[in-house]
C-alpha cells in the first residue's frame, strides 16, 4: 500500500532532524510490500480509486459519480502539475455536504501506528453523534483506537499527528476532514510514541 | 488647419522622424530637440522592467495606483473626483467620473506636450506705373492691404482660411501658450533673410526665399507653441452631447490601440459606450493631442454595455443580451475597424457581463461571475473558437500589457493577479490576491496597523501587550463599531476615514470581519464596561479576549464549505498543500475594489512585483485566519491548529529557505550517435557518441555542456563544449551529410569549428534545435528578438539574429561580431533589413518580399517548445544553373570526358561539383516569416497565400 509522503514523514521520521534524508532505490522493488505501479497511469488509477473510496464514505459515491470524466482528469492534473486552484475547483465539490446534514455520511480516515503490525485502522465513523453533537478527534480515537488515547491524568505517551501537527483532541472531526484531508480525501492520522527527550 | 505640415516648403525629408538631420521645420510639430524619440525609444524595451503602475478604483470611487516597484496603493494625485471607470495606458489614464463625464489624466513626464500653431501673413507688391517705360514694373514695396480678390492677409497654409493671429485660440483650458507669436525665419531647412518672407510670382505658387524681379507676392509664417499643462490632474473632456437632444452619458470606456501604429506618436484608440448602448470613438488622440478632437458614433447591431480595446487590433464589446461583439477590420489605416461580428456566450443561461482583451487574448465574466478564457484568438481570427471556464469568481477582469490579467474577486472585492501568464500559456496558472496596503493605512500608525488589527482576532499573543496605542485603537474601533448605517462620532485619530469606510461597506461584502462585527455588537453583554464609541486612544483596553470573535454561530458551516473560491481555497491550502502557507489571502482591513486597469502596468512573468506578501513582521498565516474564522465556537483547537501550522512551516520550510530546490535542479542528458569531422589525421568523418548535459542551477539558470566521445587509435577520448560559449550554430548544406557547425570565439579564431553530421535531416534538425535552445537558455535569450536586434543572413540564406547589450550604449571596446551570440530564426532570405522599431523585411532568392511577423522558432525548431503563433510556411526558390561541359575532340566529337580543369557538371560559380539530378531548383521550407506580396498586389492575394 502506498502512503502519501507527508504521512510517511509523520509516521517514521517526524522526530528526525531536518532535512530529511531520502534514499532513492532504482532496483530491488519490494514487490511483497508495495503494489508496483508500472506506469503513470497506474498511479493515477490508484489515486482516483482512493478518491472514489473516500467519496463512497462521504456521499455514497454520489458526488464523484456525477462528475464528468474531465473533472476526474482535472483532479489528477491539478495534483500532478501542482496547480492548487485547478485541483480545488473540483475537489471543493467533494467537500460539500447537504445543508440539512451536519457533515459527511462517514469520515474517510485511516489511523496508522508504528507499534502494531496492522497497516492501518479504517472503520465507519460518523461525524455527528446520534444526539446531534459533533464528534471530535478524541471521540474517534476512543472508539476505534483506544490504546492511542492517553489517560486523563497519566503521562502523555502518544502523539496524534496530522500534517505534521498535533490537533487538539477536541477538534471536530468533520472540520478536520474538510480542511486537513490529503489530496486523496482521506484523513491520514499517525499515532507515534511521544519522544522521550 | 494651421498645424499641418507645410507641403510647399522644401523637399520631402528622406530621414525618418527621430533621425538627426538638418532642422526641418515641416518634419513635425515638435522641434527635433524635443521630440521624444531622440531621447531613446519612448516605450520601454521589453527586456527592461521600468516602474509602471496598476490603476484601480475602490468602492467609493477613489482612484489608486500601485507601482510595480512599490508595495502600497497610492491615492491618485488628483483626488478631487470620484470615478467609476478607469482605463490606463503607460502615458495616461482615461476615466468616467461620478458626474458621468469623461476625464483624462496625463501623467507628468519630462517630455512636454507641445503643438505648434501656424499662421501665414500674405502680402502683394504695390504695383507702380513707370511713366517713361510705359510698362508695369514691380518696384514698389509690398502693401499690407490686399485687394478683395486676393487672399486673406492672415491665413492658414492654403491661404483659403482666414486666420488672424489673435483669432487662434487655445483648444481647451488645459493648454497654455508658451510664448508669443514669432516669425519663422527658416524655410525648407535654410535660414531666410530677416523677416522670414518668402516670395512668389503670385499666390497659389511655389515660394522661394530670394526676392526676384518678378516676385509679386510674399508671405511669411508665424509660429506659436502651445503646451498641454494639465498633467497629473484629471482634465475634463468636453461632452459629446448635443444640447438639443437628451443627454446620453457615458457608461464605459476603454483605451488601447497603441500598438496599431506609431504614427502619430502616442496614438491611442479611445472607445466609449453610452447609457443608451451606443459606441463612440474619440478621434485624433495622440501624444501631442491627449484630449483628442471629437466623438464619432459607430453603428452597432445591438445595445452595448461594456467595451474593451486591446493594445493592438482586438476590440470586444458586450451586448445587453449577453453576447459579445467583435470588431473586425481594425488595422493601421483603419483603427476604427469596419464591421462587427457576434460571439455567443459560453452558456445560454448566463450571458457575458464583461469582456477584456489583450494583444491576443480575450477574457470574459458571465453574469454568474464565472471567468472564461477564449481559445483560439489570433490576428486572423479575432473571434476565437471556444470558451474555457477558469477557476474563480470575479466581478470583472482586466487584461493589461503583456496580456497579463487582473481581476476583482466577487467575494472579497480584492484585486487578484493572474499568475503564470506567459506567451506559451496565456491562461496563466492561478489567481493571487494583491495584499498591498494603502499608503494612508500605513501612515496612520507606527506599525502596519491594518495588519495588526487582523492579528487581534487570533489571540493575545499576536497583539501582545506592548503594541502601540494607535494600533489598539484601530483594532477596537473596528470591533466595537456600531452596526452599519449608524454614523460615528468624529474619531480622534486619522484612521477615522478608514473606520467610516468599513462601516459604510455594510453587509453583503462577504468579509468575515464585517460579519463578526455585526454579530459581535448585540452579543456584547458579557464584555466589561466598554463604551461603544470610546472617546480617545487612552481608554483603549490593552487586550481583547479571544472569545470576542467567537460569536458567530456554527450554522454558517455549510455555506462556508460551499463558499468556494478564495476563502476555502486559502483554508484548505493549509491542509493539503503546506507550501501554500506563504500565500496570504487578503489583509483583514483590505480596501474593497470596484475596478482595476492594468493597461499601463508592465509585469513580466519572471519578475513579479512584491505585492503578494505582507510587509510587516507578522507571520503571514495570521492573515489567512482572518478569512477562516467562520465556525468559531471552539477557538482553542482552531487557534492551536493554525499556530502549529505556522510553527511547522517555520520548522520545516523557513529554516531551509537557503537550500537549493531539489526538484528545480535537474541534470538532463540527451545522447546520440553522430559523425564528427576529425580535423587532424585521418581528416575524415568519424563516428562519435555525443551527450548533451543540461543542468539547472538553483537560481533557475540553465547551462549545458556538449560532450563528443571519439576513439582514436583504440583510445577513448572526448572533447567538450560549453554551450554558453557557443556563438553560432550553423547548418551546413551538403548533399551527402546533414551536417552543422558549432562556433565559439576561440574556434572561430582558429578557423576550426566543431562539425557534426547526423544520419537523417530530422535527426540533424532535432540536434540543432536542442543545441540552439540550450545556447539561448544559457544566455537567457528567449522569446522573439527585441526591436533592437541585429539581423544577418549567411551566404546560404540562413537567418541569424543577435541581441545587443540591453543598454544599447556603445561599449568602449565593441564586441566583434564573431564574439556576439547569433541564434538562427527559421526562414531563408537573400537580404534582410531591420529598423530600430523591430520592423524586419527581407527579400527571398526568388525576389519576393517578406515581412517578419514576430514569431520565433520555425525551421528546425518545429515541434520543440517555442512559439507556434506567427509561424507560417515560407517557400523560396533558388535557381542553380548547371552547365554540361563538353569538349570537342576531332576523333570522338563532343565528349564529357574530363579535361584539365572543368568538371563535366558545374554550377554558375566555381563552387564544388554538383551532381546532376535534383539540384536544378531547390525548394526550402521555411517558417517564421510571412510572405508579403509586393504592394501593388491586392491584399486578398496575400491572404490566400497565408491560407495555404
Amino acid at each position: 500500500m502506498h502512503y502519501p509522503i507527508g504521512l510517511l514523514f509523520d509516521l517514521l521520521a517526524s522526530s528526525s532532524a531536518l532535512p530529511w534524508n531520502i534514499t532513492v532505490h532504482f532496483k530491488s522493488f519490494p514487490e511483497k510490500d508495495l503494489l508496483h505501479c508500472p506506469s503513470k497511469d497506474a498511479i493515477e488509477a490508484h489515486f482516483m480509486s482512493c478518491m472514489k473510496e473516500a467519496d463512497a464514505l462521504k456521499h455514497k459515491s454520489q458526488v464523484i459519480n456525477e462528475m464528468q470524466k474531465k473533472d476526474h482528469k482535472q483532479l489528477w492534473m491539478g495534483l500532478q502539475n501542482d496547480r492548487f486552484d485547478q485541483f480545488w475547483a473540483i475537489n471543493r465539490k467533494l467537500m460539500e455536504y447537504p445543508a440539512e446534514e451536519n457533515g459527511f455520511r462517514y469520515i474517510p480516515f485511516r489511523i496508522y501506528q508504528t507499534t502494531t503490525e496492522r497497516p492501518f485502522i479504517q472503520k465507519l465513523f460518523r461525524p455527528v453523534a446520534a444526539d446531534g453533537q459533533l464528534h471530535t478527534l478524541g471521540d474517534l480515537l476512543k472508539e476505534v483506537c483506544p490504546s492511542a488515547v492517553d489517560p486523563e491524568d497519566g503521562e502523555k505517551k502518544n502523539q496524534v499527528m496530522i500534517h505534521g501537527i498535533e490537533p487538539m483532541l477536541e477538534t471536530p472531526l468533520q472540520w478536520l476532514s474538510e480542511h486537513l484531508s490529503y489530496p486523496d480525501n482521506f484523513l491520514h492520522i499517525s499515532i507515534i510514541p511521544q519522544p522521550t527527550d | 488647419m494651421g498645424t499641418g505640415p507645410d507641403a510647399a516648403s522644401g523637399p520631402p525629408s528622406r530621414l525618418g522622424p527621430g533621425r538627426t538631420g538638418p532642422l526641418l521645420p515641416d518634419a513635425e510639430d515638435l522641434p527635433p530637440r524635443l521630440r521624444p524619440e531622440r531621447c531613446g525609444p519612448r516605450l520601454p524595451p521589453a527586456s527592461a522592467m521600468p516602474n509602471s503602475v496598476l490603476w484601480a478604483v475602490d468602492l467609493f470611487g477613489r482612484v489608486y495606483t500601485l507601482s510595480t516597484a512599490g508595495q502600497y496603493w497610492e491615492l491618485c494625485k488628483d483626488s478631487q473626483l470620484e470615478f467609476k471607470r478607469v482605463s490606463a495606458t503607460t502615458q495616461c489614464c482615461w476615466g468616467i467620473a461620478c458626474d458621468n463625464q469623461v476625464y483624462v489624466y496625463v501623467c507628468a513626464s519630462d517630455v512636454p506636450i507641445r503643438r505648434r500653431e501656424e499662421a501665414y501673413e500674405n502680402q502683394v507688391a504695390a504695383l507702380m506705373v513707370g511713366a517713361a517705360e510705359r510698362r508695369w514694373n514691380p518696384v514698389g514695396g509690398f502693401c499690407e492691404k490686399l485687394l478683395l480678390s486676393d487672399r486673406w492677409a492672415w491665413s492658414d497654409v492654403s491661404g483659403l482660411q482666414h486666420r488672424p493671429l489673435d483669432g487662434v485660440a487655445l483648444p481647451s483650458p488645459h493648454w497654455e501658450w508658451e510664448s508669443d507669436w514669432y516669425v519663422d525665419e527658416n524655410f525648407g531647412g535654410e535660414p531666410t533673410e530677416k523677416g522670414g518672407w518668402t516670395y512668389a510670382i503670385d499666390f497659389p505658387a511655389t515660394y522661394t526665399k530670394e526676392k526676384k524681379w518678378n516676385s509679386c507676392v510674399r508671405r511669411r509664417k508665424w509660429i506659436r507653441y502651445r503646451r498641454y499643462k494639465s498633467r497629473d490632474i484629471w482634465a475634463k473632456i468636453p461632452s459629446k452631447d448635443d444640447p438639443k437632444e437628451l443627454p446620453d452619458p457615458f457608461n464605459d470606456l476603454s483605451v488601447g490601440g497603441w500598438e496599431i501604429t506609431e504614427e502619430p506618436v502616442g496614438r491611442l484608440s479611445v472607445w466609449a459606450v453610452s447609457l443608451q448602448g451606443k459606441v463612440w470613438y474619440r478621434e485624433d488622440v495622440s501624444h501631442s493631442n491627449p484630449e483628442g478632437s471629437s466623438w464619432s458614433l459607430l453603428d452597432t447591431p445591438g445595445e452595448v454595455v461594456q467595451i474593451s480595446c486591446g493594445p493592438h487590433d482586438l476590440l470586444w464589446a458586450t451586448l445587453w443580451e449577453g453576447q459579445a461583439l467583435v470588431r473586425e477590420g481594425i488595422n493601421r489605416s483603419n483603427p476604427k475597424g469596419s464591421s462587427w461580428s457576434i460571439v455567443e456566450p459560453p452558456g445560454s443561461d448566463n450571458g457575458i457581463m464583461h469582456v477584456s482583451v489583450g494583444v491576443s487574448v480575450v477574457w470574459a465574466v458571465t453574469k454568474d461571475w464565472k471567468v472564461w478564457f477564449r481559445r483560439g484568438i489570433n490576428s486572423h481570427n479575432p473571434c476565437g473558437t471556444s470558451w474555457i471556464e477558469m477557476v474563480g469568481e470575479m466581478t470583472m477582469v482586466n487584461v493589461g500589457m503583456n496580456d497579463q490579467v487582473w481581476g476583482i474577486g466577487c467575494e472579497d472585492r480584492a484585486v487578484y493577479f493572474r499568475q503564470g501568464v506567459t506567451p506559451s500559456e496565456l491562461s496563466g496558472k492561478t489567481w493571487k490576491a494583491i495584499v498591498a496596503a494603502r499608503e494612508c493605512d500605513r501612515s496612520h500608525s507606527g506599525s502596519s496597523s491594518s495588519l495588526l488589527s487582523a492579528g487581534c482576532f487570533f489571540g493575545d499573543e499576536v497583539r501582545g501587550s506592548g503594541e502601540s496605542a494607535p494600533s489598539d485603537t484601530d483594532a477596537s474601533s473596528e470591533v466595537e463599531r456600531p452596526g452599519p448605517g449608524q454614523t460615528l462620532p468624529a474619531e480622534p485619530l486619522d484612521d477615522s476615514k478608514n473606520a467610516m469606510e468599513n462601516s459604510a461597506s455594510g453587509p453583503g461584502a462577504g468579509r468575515t470581519t464585517e460579519d463578526t462585527v455585526e454579530d459581535a455588537c448585540p452579543a456584547e453583554g458579557s464584555r466589561e464596561a466598554r463604551p461603544n464609541t470610546h472617546p480617545g486612544p487612552a481608554t483603549t483596553p490593552a487586550e481583547l479576549p479571544w472569545t470576542n470573535i467567537d460569536l458567530k454561530e456554527p450554522k454558517k458551516v455549510p455555506s462556508h464549505s460551499a463558499a468556494g473560491f478564495p476563502e476555502t481555497t486559502s483554508l484548505s491550502s493549509l491542509g493539503l498543500f503546506p507550501l501554500g502557507l506563504e500565500e496570504p489571502y487578503g489583509v483583514d482591513d483590505h480596501p474593497l475594489w470596484a475596478w482595476v486597469s492594468g493597461g499601463g502596468c508592465m509585469v513580466e512573468a519572471c519578475a513579479v512585483p512584491r505585492w503578494f506578501t505582507v510587509q510587516a513582521g507578522l507571520s503571514s498565516s495570521v492573515h489567512m485566519l482572518s478569512l477562516s474564522i467562520t465556525p468559531a465556537q471552539t477557538a482553542a483547537w482552531r487557534k492551536q491548529i493554525f499556530q502549529q501550522l505556522t510553527e511547522r512551516t517555520k520548522r520545516e520550510l523557513e529554516n531551509f529557505r537557503h537550500y537549493e530546490q531539489a526538484v528545480e535542479q535537474s541534470v538532463w542528458v540527451k545522447t546520440g550517435a553522430l559523425q564528427w569531422w576529425c580535423d587532424w589525421k585521418p581528416h575524415k568523418w568519424v563516428d562519435v557518441r555525443v551527450a548533451l548535459e543540461q543542468f539547472t542551477g538553483h537560481d533557475g539558470a540553465r547551462d549545458s555542456i556538449l560532450f563528443i566521445y571519439y576513439v582514436v587509435h583504440e583510445e577513448k577520448k572526448y572533447i567538450h563544449i560549453f554551450l554558453n560559449e557557443v556563438v553560432a550554430l550553423v547548418p551546413v548544406l551538403n548533399e551527402t551529410k546533414h551536417s552543422f557547425a558549432l562556433y565559439t570565439p576561440e574556434r572561430t579564431r582558429q578557423r576550426w569549428p566543431v562539425r557534426l553530421a547526423a544520419a537523417t535531416e530530422q535527426d540533424m534538425n532535432d540536434w540543432l534545435a536542442l543545441l540552439s535552445l540550450s545556447c539561448c537558455e544559457s544566455r537567457k535569450v528567449q522569446g522573439r528578438p527585441s526591436p533592437q536586434a541585429i539581423w544577418s543572413i549567411t551566404c546560404k540564406g540562413d537567418i541569424f539574429v543577435s541581441e545587443p547589450s540591453p543598454d544599447l550604449e556603445a561599449h568602449e571596446h565593441p564586441l566583434p561580431c564573431d564574439q556576439m551570440f547569433w541564434r538562427q530564426m527559421g526562414g531563408h532570405l537573400r537580404m534582410v533589413e531591420a529598423n530600430s522599431r523591430g520592423v524586419v523585411w527581407g527579400i527571398g532568392y526568388d525576389h519576393t518580399a517578406w515581412v517578419y511577423t514576430g514569431g520565433y522558432g520555425g525551421g528546425c525548431f518545429q515541434g520543440l517548445a517555442s512559439s507556434t503563433s506567427n509561424i507560417y510556411m515560407q517557400s523560396d526558390v533558388k535557381c542553380v544553373h548547371i552547365y554540361e561541359n563538353q569538349r570537342w575532340n576531332p576523333v570522338t566529337g563532343y565528349t564529357s570526358s574530363r579535361d584539365r580543369i572543368s568538371p563535366c557538371w558545374s554550377g554558375w560559380s566555381p563552387t564544388p561539383e554538383l551532381s546532376k539530378p535534383a539540384s536544378a531548383s531547390q525548394s526550402v521550407e521555411i517558417t517564421g516569416i510571412v510572405r508579403r506580396e509586393p504592394p501593388r498586389l491586392s491584399s486578398t492575394s496575400a491572404f490566400s497565400k497565408l491560407m495555404k
